[in-house]
């Protein structure tokens, strides 16, 4: 009879080379499952959000709905959004990725909506008059300009979505949301420390490169500062 | 549709309101934890953030703060919890988790209010004779309320989320309907516990709504 093991893993010890040396294939699954998830809420969220923040612009009346909207969507707690889609899309990842979608359309739209408000009207008048019409307006004059607004809503929605996921472990699709579950189940304390820091590694991870990007497109703000 | 009759009999049907494990037990549970973690917050994070504000010292944590709050998945925090020696404290972890949450907001709000009294009255004030803890309550908290409260509005919100969601780490409350709703694999239950939630929120955030427009005009957010 061979002797336990006398690991970190037998100890059950928060922090333990041992479990991220054996169980990297279950942590990399979990790591792309809770990427995919968010990166494809967060697409459709601004898919969704840009036509409406540039119709609510438009047409003045449709701003206080719009707005009205998104804030009780916001303000549903996220176990509820997710059960409240259960009848809709049953056990599976588009739960979780519809929920997510709503959640981030009212930070964009808020977002996109308070960039766009802020293109000066000198501005605007001024490509009227250099004969520019509405649409080349909007893509080449007031999007830009609102672009370091929405993308500090892309930020906020984004790192929102990461922490977010992992509510999704209610239905089985949670990304590292799972393995928190799963750890809470059979008090397997490397496994939740692990996969709660890895979640919050990949949030400020996503936030940084956010923060690249918006850098990269909108030079023009940087000169300004200096 | 048939899933939101099916839910409604649910909720209609009277035994699922009584007794340890019914709605009005449930309803109190989740109204308690919102209330007394709100108070909590309020006592720790705005003492701290009004004196801050008043110094215009420790602006960048005070503002990074809220960050780091929405980066931290609330779930992982309520585990962790739950496996460290609070989690023997029965609700233990709820309470510990819903403060951790409620404080960023509240103390981001409140010191940003603070700094944005315009500096002009508060040399103003300063030049009238007043002390420093005289110009902080006279002056400068007067005019940072809406900012204050509001942050109060965001932290209420909050606290009715992640007091849902304590429910999957085993704490009281509203979600507790949800979750066994899925563990007994009713679809009907699920549905009739996140109706409540979503409702408990909305009532939360009307309450606040309500209590701005019946506030006096400098209270008010410029919203």
């Amino acid at each position: 009879m061979t002797a336990p093991p006398d690991d970190c893993l037998a100890r059950n010890e928060w922090i333990c080379g041992e479990y991220l040396s054996t169980r990297r294939h279950i942590l990399l699954d979990a790591v792309l499952q809770h990427l995919q998830l968010t990166a494809v809420s967060v697409l459709i969220g601004l898919a969704l959000a840009l036509p409406l923040a540039v119709l609510a612009r438009r047409w003045g009346w449709a701003a206080a709905p719009v707005l009205a909207g998104t804030t009780i969507l916001y303000t549903i707690p996220s176990l509820a959004m997710f059960s409240l889609l259960l009848p809709v899309y049953g056990l599976s990842a588009g739960l979780v990725v519809a929920g997510l979608v709503l959640y981030s359309l009212t930070l964009l739209v808020r977002n996109i909506l308070a960039g766009l408000r802020a293109v000066p009207e000198e501005t605007r008048q001024a490509a009227r008059g250099m004969g520019y019409g509405p649409i080349r307006l909007l893509l080449a004059v007031e999007l830009p300009l609102a672009l370091p607004a929405a993308m500090a809503g892309l930020r906020i929605a984004m790192v929102s979505a990461i922490s977010l996921v992992t509510v999704g472990a209610i239905v089985g699709h949670g990304g590292l949301g799972n393995l928190i579950y799963a750890g809470m189940n059979t008090y397997f304390k490397a496994q939740v420390l692990t996969a709660s820091v890895l979640c919050v590694v990949i949030a400020i991870a996503a936030d940084l490169l956010l923060l690249a990007v918006q850098r990269l497109l909108t030079p023009w703000t940087r000169a300004a500062r200096a | 549709m048939n899933t939101l009759t099916d839910a409604w009999d649910w909720l209609a049907d009277s035994a699922h309101w009584a007794g340890e494990e019914g709605i009005g037990h449930r309803l109190l549970e989740h109204l308690v934890l919102t209330v007394v973690c709100l108070a909590v917050s309020c006592l720790i994070a705005l003492p701290v953030a009004l004196v801050l504000g008043h110094l215009g010292k420790g602006g960048a944590l005070a503002v990074n703060i809220s960050n780091i709050g929405r980066a931290v998945p609330t779930f992982a925090v309520l585990v962790l919890l739950l496996l460290t020696p609070v989690g023997r404290w029965g609700e233990g972890p709820t309470v510990v988790a819903l403060v951790l949450f409620a404080v960023p907001p509240l103390l981001t709000n409140a010191y940003v209010g603070m700094r944005e009294v315009d500096r002009d009255i508060v040399r103003a004030a300063r030049g009238m004779g007043m002390t420093g803890p005289q110009v902080l309550v006279r002056v400068e908290l007067p005019l940072a309320l809406p900012m204050v409260l509001n942050g109060v509005r965001i932290a209420a919100v909050q606290l009715v989320a992640t007091a849902t969601i304590a429910a999957l780490a085993g704490g009281g409350g509203l979600g507790r309907i949800i979750t066994a709703g899925f563990n007994l694999a009713s679809t009907p239950q699920v549905v009739a516990g996140a109706v409540l939630v979503a409702g408990f929120a909305l009532v939360v955030e009307a309450v606040f709504e309500v209590a701005e427009r019946l506030a006096p005009r400098w209270a008010r957010g410029t919203r």
